[in-house]
């Protein structure tokens, strides 16, 4: 059967050449980059080599770099360390309704702890307006969170438009560019951003490994205390292979963004114009044009995402859905409903995102067999029923 | 996908009496898209037996699942029989369920008993004729 991975929001899959990276810290080079003698001095140079190269992905100098254990660290300690420092000066904290659940619920941690937190809203594509920012600005914040893109729908935010309001009142600003950072060209000086989040495993580095840029001069207050790595900032002995993996991957990324980009796009428009043209009743999700270059969203009308997706699985794809049903918590995606779907639309939530081992070839084939999944669960579909009954009447 | 057992994905996969029943003795609806999950039952009775039962579901692989296997327990059982059905023994009809799943996509039997309750109201307001 053909193998059509189309879930590289959840990961990506790991580059040969970034394996290959990696291999001698699974083998000769164990030392502690901690220690002072040749062992520990191996492991500390690659460190170091793979802070620059991530520090170059994103135009941001090399010791602002703080390596963590994944993009939600990044977030948490974005989040938390930066309005544990700054709480003198207030205790407001602004964050937009979409944001992933390691911002969002980092956010309502902060608030069990006496912070006070505004969520910006989004109009219909997840965009948020850097004037509603601005209204929830108060003299007393001193921290706003925005995502640069939205994994689940895909869309871009306006984050240097939002910089200009944050700069106006000398208001740090971190951005969760873990969907964006590898994927499409983040510069963290064009944006003027204080603080930036991203992850290995979305850019064809290993999984558990992330980053948090910090510009020099914020202060942030460190979530895991102990020695003094990563500046003190984050204590405990570095995941070296790892961090390795993910310098690799973000030189590879810097060096080969543009094809990557060009490569996708046409494969993602293909899919959210072909989908939506052969399939009747399917809403695409997030922006139309302003989105990320893999991502096509769409919530189907009359069925459920974990059905779709299950169906999709034994055909040999692999997608996700932000549907209720599809959550451990049983609860429709937030993104969804804060752009103003239905309960019952969102239910109908499905996600393929791209990378670079798909081809047209995979494209044809995921065009092929959704419209029979969509007919069949129609077909089950009591919402589906009531519909047609009533179009029917109405004719 | 390990998260469901096999029977699960069995009835998922295949589901049996799918569909509506045009002039049903009894119809009962249970859930709604905002948990998730809708499910609704059609019955035919024929004395005092399940003759036929079919369904349409809304929800995830583990609803459709629960619905055919209700569906296929409920068929030539006597409606007393019928409404000895419970969640529970859906469940372990199907080998289990996912723990979160348990009570949001096993509305199978409720639907059925509504069904049921449906054609009884429907029977007494005729006055017994059948």
């Amino acid at each position: 059967m053909r193998k059509v991975y189309l879930d590289n929001t959840a990961t990506t899959p790991l580059l040969p050449e970034v394996r290959e990276a990696m291999m001698p810290y699974l083998g000769d080079i164990f030392g502690n980059p901690s220690s002072l003698h040749d062992w520990g001095d191996g492991a500390r140079e690659a460190i170091e080599a793979a802070r620059d190269q991530v520090a170059q992905l994103i135009g941001a100098n090399t010791d602002e770099m703080i390596f963590t254990g994944s993009g939600t660290e990044s977030n948490n300690l974005a989040i938390k360390g930066l309005a544990l420092a700054q709480q003198n000066k207030g205790k407001h904290v602004v964050v937009s309704a979409i944001e992933h659940f390691s911002v969002l619920h980092s956010a309502r941690t902060l608030a069990k702890w006496g912070f006070e937190v505004s969520e910006v809203p989004v109009n219909k594509y997840g965009v948020v307006d850097p004037d509603d920012v601005r209204r929830n600005l108060r003299n007393d914040t001193i921290l706003v969170s925005i995502m640069h893109a939205n994994g689940e729908v895909g869309t871009i935010e306006p984050i240097k438009e939002i910089a200009v309001v944050t700069r106006e009142r000398k208001i740090p600003f971190h951005i969760d560019a873990v969907a964006t950072a590898g994927t499409i060209p983040v510069n963290v000086s064009e944006l003027d951003v204080d603080a930036l989040s991203l992850a290995g495993n979305q850019f064809y580095g290993p999984k558990g490994v992330g980053a948090l840029w910090v510009r020099k001069g914020v202060r942030i207050i460190p979530l895991l205390d102990g020695g003094i790595q990563e500046g003190g900032k984050r204590a405990g002995t570095e995941n070296v292979l790892a961090i390795v993996g993910l310098g690799k991957a973000a030189e590879l990324a810097k060096a080969h963004i543009t094809e990557r980009i060009e490569q996708l796009i046409p494969l993602r428009d293909r899919l959210l114009k072909e989908l939506s043209d052969r399939i009747e009743h399917v809403v695409v999700t997030g922006h139309p044009h302003n989105r990320l270059p893999g991502h096509a969203s769409f919530c189907v009308e009359f069925i459920e995402g974990e059905s779709m997706l299950m169906l999709l699985n034994s055909k040999g794809i692999a997608v996700s859905s932000g549907s209720a049903c599809t959550s451990r918590a049983l609860k429709a995606s937030h993104v969804l409903i804060a752009m103003g779907l239905s309960h019952e639309i969102a239910q109908g939530s499905i996600l393929f995102t791209l990378g670079i081992d798909n081809t047209n070839q995979d494209i044809d084939y995921v065009l092929e067999v959704m419209p029979s999944i969509v007919d069949r669960l129609r077909d089950m579909s009591p919402l589906y029923a009531k519909f047609t009954k009533t179009s029917k009447g109405g004719k | 996908m390990p998260i469901y057992s096999e029977k699960v994905m069995e009835h998922f996969t295949n589901p049996r009496n799918v569909g509506e029943i045009d002039d049903p003795d009894g119809v009962g609806e249970e859930g709604n898209p905002v948990c998730g999950d809708m499910m609704t039952f059609y019955i035919k009775v024929k004395d005092n037996r399940l003759e036929d039962v079919k369904f349409k579901t809304f929800g995830c692989g583990a609803a459709i699942a629960v619905s055919s296997m209700v569906s296929e327990m409920a068929k030539g059982k006597t409606l007393e029989e019928a409404m000895k059905i419970t969640p529970k023994s859906v469940a372990d009809e199907l080998e289990g369920l996912p723990k979160n799943k348990f009570h949001c996509s096993n509305l199978g039997a409720q639907a059925l008993h509504k069904a049921i309750e449906d054609y009884l109201s429907k029977k007494k307001t005729k006055g017994g004729k059948e």
